[in-house]
């Protein structure tokens, strides 16, 4: 059973149309992350089915309920917001209690669930913890920093787990979509783009625009040809094609590799890897791994290494790129062949 | 040649620093003084030459003179008027100023033409409204004078309330909407509380414009319900002046005002230097 169905919707402000035909359905007990640039309609989305927005077309159904045309408070859903949301004029128990109180929760039911949201949370937010079908997190973590931010990413999956609600959960970082969701559905331009388990999204990509917008460092994209059943990059570097993958002759195409597929060369490459030299331009350590940039293509692409196999530009290498995992698109349409 | 030490020349500084502030805070202390002390002084006193710095004796003989002859009873007129005016139009200012907030309620410019209401000299209505009244039955009576102020002191507390409201986050309201309340619940467990200091220090200046108000009153009062501003002006007379009892009228209504201000100063300044804050 789905405890979310949208069907067809629309939102429109004056003249500028934020959500452009959204179908979407999250079925029960799912972790749904809406994931998207600035301006995507993401937000505007979840606050449509918040009822903060009236929809301009199409249907909302919650728990199998048309909720459409519903106010706020009878749709059965809870909310976090980006900002704390905290009455300052409250003391702790009567924020948590606040949403209790309204729902005109018997005092006494109110007493053992503000302590027992105390017990599990301990910290801010606690008004939203009723009882409700569906719980909606409208970017909850971007006013932390990247310390706390990881912290409550592990409490909300625990709170997840623990509670076994739907959940959907709006963000613009692709790391909290990927290490949250059970499923992406990843919005440009208030259209779904790509709808999926985070690692179809991430291994196979509908569109330049998935590919280039899960993964950090972001994938690099190299135009080039096909000719005889080989990848030709702009300065003539010929690459294999892609196992399974199918295009004619002469088409132009994007390369797609992400940084984690080049690797430092072992002694003998793998099947379907391509092995070429290289000289580094650019080191980047982040702790554990390496970002290098390197001429490619013609153009500078960015990989990913062990910590210290590589330490100053100027470093002559030999790269192995991972060509079963890489991506070709067509240009014309952006879509991945 | 001998130079002052620096710490002496900064103690003369000081000096002069206070000695300027006292100056000034005497030249305007000195008429309330003044005022007061004319209240508690005999006519045989008040007119003394070279003048009575101070009463010999604390004297509440000017004062009896005003309860005995139900003069004292205008500032109860006025105190009547003045607080439910207030009561009305922060209700109805509070909601409208949420109305135009939230829902954006007739554009950006229906506010400015609310605004521009305020803009306009009383006296220019006063005579159609004495008309008005005249036709409705109601000059010297509390409800003519307490709708009157309530709709004089609307564009000023929609005005002040609606940048106190704009300072609400609205996630404060969303998330309680989303809670179960209603929004005239939201308003009330919600944007009052938010809002507080700011209609505290709201509802001190209309309180303040309609107990200061003396036009108004004197064009639509008789005896009734004169205000303490009127009856102040009938003790000005042809042939003579009654100090005695100007003095103690304008104490007794000097007193109410002092005491709103003193018992909400907490709230005056926040409220003021919030609204400082937003346009």
């Amino acid at each position: 059973m789905s405890d979310l169905k949208i069907t067809g919707l629309h939102k429109h402000y004056g003249a500028y149309h934020a959500v452009k035909g959204i179908d979407l359905e999250v079925p029960s007990g799912e972790f749904t992350v809406l994931v998207g640039p600035s301006g995507c309609g993401k937000s505007t989305l979840l606050r449509t089915i918040a009822g903060l927005e009236e929809a301009s077309a199409g249907t909302i159904e919650i728990g199998g309920k048309d909720v459409t045309w519903a106010r706020p408070r009878d749709r059965d859903i809870a909310m976090v917001f980006q900002n704390y949301a905290l009455y300052p004029y409250l003391n702790v128990y009567e924020n948590i209690a606040f949403g209790l109180r309204a729902r005109r929760v018997a005092s006494a039911e109110v007493d053992k669930r503000v302590k027992r949201a105390a017990e599990m949370l301990g910290i801010a937010q606690l008004h939203t913890f009723v009882d409700a079908l569906l719980f909606l997190f409208d970017e909850p973590l971007s006013n932390l920093d990247a310390q706390l931010r990881d912290d409550m990413r592990v409490e909300i999956k625990r709170l997840h787990q623990e509670l076994g609600r739907t959940m959907i959960y709006v963000t613009h970082d692709q790391i909290e979509a990927m290490t949250l969701a059970d499923r992406i559905a990843l919005l440009r331009d208030g259209k779904i783009e790509q709808l999926g388990a985070p690692l179809d999204l991430f291994e196979r990509p509908a569109t330049r625009f998935v590919a280039g917008f899960l993964g950090s460092p972001k994938m690099n994209f190299l135009p080039a040809t096909i000719e005889a059943g080989e990848v030709i990059l702009r300065d003539g570097t010929k690459l294999t094609l892609p196992p399974g993958r199918k295009a004619p002759n002469g088409q132009a195409v994007v390369l797609g590799l992400r940084p984690q597929h080049i690797a430092k060369a072992g002694a003998s490459a793998a099947l379907g890897h391509v092995q070429l030299p290289s000289t580094i331009e650019l080191v980047q350590p982040t702790g554990s791994r390496v970002q290098v940039s390197m001429p490619l293509g013609g153009i500078s692409i960015t990989a990913e290494f062990a910590a210290h196999e590589v330490t100053a530009p100027g470093e002559q290498v030999r790269i192995d790129i991972d060509m079963t995992r890489a991506v070709l698109i067509d240009p014309q349409t952006d879509k991945v062949i | 040649m001998t130079t002052v030490p620096f710490h002496r020349r900064k103690e003369t500084k000081l000096v002069f620093r206070y000695l300027t502030a006292a100056s000034l805070v005497v030249i305007f202390v000195f008429p309330i003084y003044w005022l007061f002390a004319i209240s508690f002084k005999t006519p045989g006193e008040i007119f003394a030459f070279p003048p009575v710095w101070y009463p010999k004796s604390i004297q509440f003989n000017n004062y009896a003179v005003l309860f005995r002859d139900g003069d004292a009873k205008t500032v109860g007129n006025s105190l009547v008027v003045a607080s439910v005016s207030t009561f009305f139009a922060m209700i109805f200012g509070t909601i409208a100023a949420y109305s135009l907030v939230r829902f954006r309620t007739g554009g950006e410019n229906l506010a400015v033409w609310i605004i521009s209401q305020r803009m306009m000299p009383p006296v220019a209505i006063v005579f159609p409204v004495f008309l008005f009244y005249v036709w409705l039955g109601w000059v010297d009576t509390y409800i003519g004078l307490i709708i009157l102020y309530t709709a004089f002191s609307l564009p000023y507390v929609i005005w002040m309330m609606r940048g106190y409201i704009e300072d609400i986050p609205l996630e404060l309201e969303e998330s309680a909407l989303i809670d179960g309340c209603s929004r005239w619940e939201v308003l009330w467990k919600v944007v009052f509380p938010m809002a507080r200091s700011g209609l505290f220090a709201t509802a001190v200046f209309t309180f303040v414009f309609s107990w200061n108000d003396f036009l108004f009153a004197l064009v639509l009062t008789r005896t009734e319900v004169t205000t303490y501003t009127v009856q102040v002006t009938h003790y000005f007379g042809g042939q003579s002046n009654f100090w005695s009892k100007i003095a103690a009228m304008s104490v007794l209504g000097t007193i109410p005002v002092f005491i709103t201000v003193a018992t909400l100063q907490r709230y005056l300044v926040r409220g003021i230097s919030m609204g400082a804050v937003k346009g």
